[in-house]
């Protein structure tokens, strides 16, 4: 497999493996999360009981540094789209700080959490539900700069599809007149749309299409690397992470249970979990390579 | 991937036109009513309120009365044309007041959810314990009874339908993941309302309107029926009902013509409703 | 190393997979249109006794359709032509009327679909579900039976504690336990065919492992015929024999999986096998793409369905490909990967 391409603006190559610093965090840290706890409570079933408590995520510790190509990878129950939802702001943990660029985002008011809605932006897994069917493109694509009180919020339209592979024409038509593939190429117009530094994408490419899954990685790869973004990739397909991300953070059961180089995680995976993970997971190589031994040694094929 | 989106792509309903049979009736008999109730400003056949004696219970399809004449002498087709009038103004004023009222109401609780949530609908649910009977007498007993007081407690026994439709609507808009991506682009809470809620709710609350509309007609002309509503001698089609009562046997057409434009109306407001909804909804405007 | 993908095969039948002898399920000249528009066209295959066959196509491709069909389960307005026979049953099954197509479902052919939770009935416990289609079909005599051979059911599935499972309603279960659950329902009354219509992709890794080992074990072991649609390559090539690739609405490609995908012969075959290949990169890291986009239903183009995308495509195309090779191993295509045969 090759390498990924270094990030040419990366200020400091990610040589080491993902350890939270010891105290404080470097320059190069764009995001860094402490004791991140987060706890649910479940309706009550009973009048006299409260409801039990759900631990989805139990106390993670996490930096992520500019320029990073960082994959989140998990089943589900693992806390990893919780986590996610922390760091972009869009929940409040139980328990912990985070704090994105040096600014503690965990206790602020939604006002003042301005700089993170510019500076980190989402894509969504379904691509149905996340474009409202009721707006144009051009009205979802310019929506955060709307929200950022941008004074030409539409200017941008034409270059961020151009950016993303699709005609101008498609500003004025509906989510639903596209496919998949062409829908998730909307969202990631959108989140491009306040020039971010931060591109979260919770499993973008998980609801598409094989031959679709592709281009939409290589639109990826080509968006950061022009516009030198920290990606943060959650999925819960392995090989996925391994082509596109460099560090790689194992969840499980509300934990992280290995973090690392990608090629050092998924070549010598060191916790239980990760093997079990790494095992049940099938590729193509894999299958055939057993075909092809049965049919050895039943003596079938030469 | 799955046999159903297979299917799904399959039956787009990209055959169904924009605008259908359904919402050219429902257009024209609303049209008609409407027409109905403007024409009668300026011109009816007879003065509906004129009584002649000598020219009473007239059959129908005649050259001076074309629907006929009632036990006053009054012609009943210049009466149904005023009555239009009334019909409309009810219908619009109850169920614009329900609507304005109702539908921000559902939202708020929506929302906000929590115990303020909870409240607005405990509230929601007294209001909705009201007949709209009892309303208008406890109204018509404060204020007197009218077509005022009449349409006004219609609207407000009404207003619990539509909070009621426009929560449940909103709870499943705000699970969506484009509201989540609103709120990650740095939307206002209010934006969202307005941009997002409102416009994905909207196809349920017309519909509630159209249902709502055909009951405050029956509505007032229940009130009217039973003395609550318009005043005589305002021509109203209730009070026609009520009036053509005691002439059952003699004359049921009395009963006919009032009858006939109520359900007319009734059912172009429902298939206007049906056709608004679907024309605003950008999947059906083009052919795909 | 893996073991997903060494078990299954280890488990299949020893009565050898004879190409074309479809003893089961012969579908010949299928095709599914919609009003005027056509949807399937030209799917021919066979299953025989204890094979597995994969289906695998991406959206539009018809797979799901196909399937349906053969159950007579195609929604209002879609209309089914050519024939399907299944051994046992003397008529064209697409010709058959409700009543008796209802006998047929459940005991002679099965599908298991993608979504457990609404697959099952949320209000009716487990065990009684998998006894109802039992009692249905008559293959059990009393409830009493009925019951019992539920739990054993259950226990075939690999459901620890199969006894309570059988007193659980659906939303007690994970999703992997109601997609066990699933299977066993399908499997109750013995079918010839099962048909799974992505059965493990809802399903988290390490459940879908186990799911496919299952799956592959039961119909071995019953000798049922077995057609599984599917998106991910992988997942075919770890539990089925042949494979079938569909694309706008037709079978462009049939074969071994081992043959099919190691050296394709149809040009989508051969875009597909490299794009899902996350370790097949070019010298900028970026991965190998199917140019173009999938039209949308009804939308393909006359001809050769893939000409619009085919880098190989010529004024020939336009004539719609003859089928090369036998039926269980060839393609459609003018201008094949490896030069005309």
């Amino acid at each position: 497999m090759t390498e990924p391409p270094k990030n040419a603006a990366a200020q400091v190559a990610p040589a080491s493996p993902v350890e939270p610093a010891a105290t404080g965090e470097a320059a190069d840290v764009v995001i860094a999360a402490r004791g991140v706890v987060r706890r649910f409570r479940r309706p009550r079933r009973s009048l006299l009981r409260p409801g039990p408590v759900v631990e989805a995520l139990r106390g993670v510790d996490l930096d992520i540094r500019y320029g990073e190509r960082l994959g989140i990878v998990g089943e589900s129950g693992s806390g990893k789209s919780t986590l996610i939802r922390l760091l972009a702001g869009l929940d409040r943990p139980t328990a912990g700080s985070i704090r994105f660029a040096g600014r503690e985002i965990t206790r602020a008011s939604e006002r003042s959490l301005k700089f993170l809605r510019r500076d980190l932006q989402m894509v969504f897994q379904d691509p149905m539900g996340s474009l409202d069917p009721r707006m144009k493109v051009r009205d979802i694509i310019s929506e955060p700069l709307v929200a950022l009180g941008h004074p030409d919020a539409r200017g941008r339209v034409a270059e961020l599809l151009d950016a993303v592979g699709l005609p101008a024409a498609a500003a004025d038509r509906y989510p639903h007149q596209f496919s998949g593939g062409q829908r998730q190429r909307i969202s990631i117009a959108r989140a491009l749309a306040p020039r971010p530094k931060v591109l979260v994408a919770d499993e973008p490419v998980s609801a598409l299409d094989v031959s679709v899954r592709a281009q939409i990685l290589n639109l990826l790869m080509d968006l950061v690397e022009d516009f030198s973004l920290t990606l943060v990739f959650v999925s819960h397909d392995l090989s996925v992470v391994r082509h596109l991300c460099d560090t790689v953070v194992v969840m499980h059961d509300g934990e992280i249970v290995e973090r690392g180089p990608t090629a050092d995680v998924y070549d010598h995976p060191t916790h239980p979990y990760t093997r079990t993970l790494l095992a049940a997971a099938p590729t193509l190589k894999q299958a055939l390579a057993a075909h092809r031994a049965r049919a050895v040694a039943e003596g079938r094929q030469g | 991937m799955t046999a159903l989106d297979d299917v799904a792509a399959a039956h787009r309903p990209r055959f169904r036109p924009r605008v259908n049979a359904g919402m050219v009736v429902g257009g024209l008999l609303v049209g008609l009513v409407v027409l109905a109730a403007l024409v009668s400003f300026v011109w009816t056949p007879h003065d509906p309120l004129h009584v002649d004696s000598e020219q009473r219970l007239l059959p129908a399809f005649r050259a001076d009365h074309v629907l006929g004449t009632d036990k006053f002498g009054r012609d009943v087709l210049s009466q149904l044309m005023v009555g239009a009038r009334t019909t409309l103004f009810v219908g619009i004023v109850a169920v614009g007041i329900a609507a304005v009222l109702g539908t921000p109401l559902g939202m708020l609780a929506g929302m906000v959810g929590g115990w303020l949530g909870e409240l607005v609908m405990r509230g929601n649910d007294l209001l909705f314990a009201f007949p709209a009977l009892l309303l208008a007498i406890m109204f018509g007993a404060v204020f007197g009874a009218s077509t005022l007081t009449a349409m006004i407690a219609i609207g407000i026994a009404t207003i619990p339908a539509f909070a009621r439709v426009a929560r449940a609507q909103t709870l499943g808009v705000m699970r969506t993941e484009f509201v989540l991506a609103a709120r990650a682009a740095g939307r206002s809470r209010f934006a969202i309302a307005l941009r997002h809620v409102l416009p994905n709710i909207s196809s349920v609350v017309i519909v509630q309107a159209s249902v709502s509309f055909a009951i405050a007609i029956l509505a007032e002309a229940a009130l009217s029926f039973l003395g609550f509503g318009t005043r005589p001698p305002t021509p109203s089609w209730g009070r026609m009902l009520q009036e053509s009562q005691e002439l059952l046997f003699l004359a049921p057409r009395l009963a006919f013509w009032p009858g006939l434009a109520i359900a007319l109306a009734v059912l172009g407001f429902n298939l206007l409703g049906d056709g608004l909804r679907d024309w605003l909804d950008p999947k059906l405007r083009e052919h795909r | 190393m893996s073991t997903a993908a060494d078990t299954p095969l280890e488990a299949s039948t020893p009565q050898a997979t004879t190409r074309g002898v479809s003893d089961v399920l012969t579908v010949t000249d299928l095709g599914i249109s919609v009003g005027p528009v056509p949807l399937v066209q030209d799917v021919s295959f066979g299953i025989g006794a204890g094979e597995r066959v994969g289906l695998i196509g991406e959206s539009g491709s018809g797979k799901s359709l196909t399937a349906l069909s053969l159950l007579g389960l195609l929604p209002e307005g879609l209309r089914a032509t050519g024939s399907v026979h299944l051994a046992g049953v003397a008529d064209n099954l697409l010709g058959l009327r409700e009543r008796r197509l209802a006998e047929i479902r459940g005991s002679l052919i099965s599908m298991v679909f993608q979504e457990p939770m609404t697959a099952l009935n949320p209000v009716m416990r487990v065990g009684d579900q998998v006894a109802e289609v039992m009692l249905l079909h008559r293959t059990q005599p009393s409830r009493a039976r009925a019951a019992a051979a539920a739990v054993e059911l259950l226990e075939r599935v690999r459901l620890p504690d199969p006894a309570s499972i059988a007193r659980a309603y659906p939303h007690q279960l994970s999703g992997g336990q109601r997609q066990r659950v699933m299977l066993a329902i399908a499997l109750a009354n013995d079918p010839a065919l099962l048909i799974c219509d992505e059965p493990t992709t809802a399903l988290d890794v390490t459940v879908q492992a186990q799911m496919l080992d299952l799956i592959v074990e039961l119909t071995a072991e019953r000798g049922t015929a077995l057609l599984f649609i599917t998106h991910d390559l992988a997942v075919v090539a770890s539990v089925c024999q042949r494979v079938l690739v569909m694309y706008g609405g037709r079978v462009v490609e049939a074969g071994d999986v081992y043959d099919v995908f190691t050296a394709p012969r149809h040009p989508y075959t051969q875009g597909l096998v490299a794009a899902s290949d996350l370790s097949l990169v070019d010298d900028r890291g970026r991965l190998r793409t199917i140019p173009g986009v999938v039209p949308g239903a009804g939308e393909f183009p006359d001809g050769c369905v893939f000409r619009t995308r085919c880098p190989r495509a010529t004024a020939e195309c336009e004539r719609t490909p003859a089928w090369s090779g036998s039926p269980a191993r060839g393609f459609a295509c003018w201008h094949p990967v490896g030069g005309d045969q």
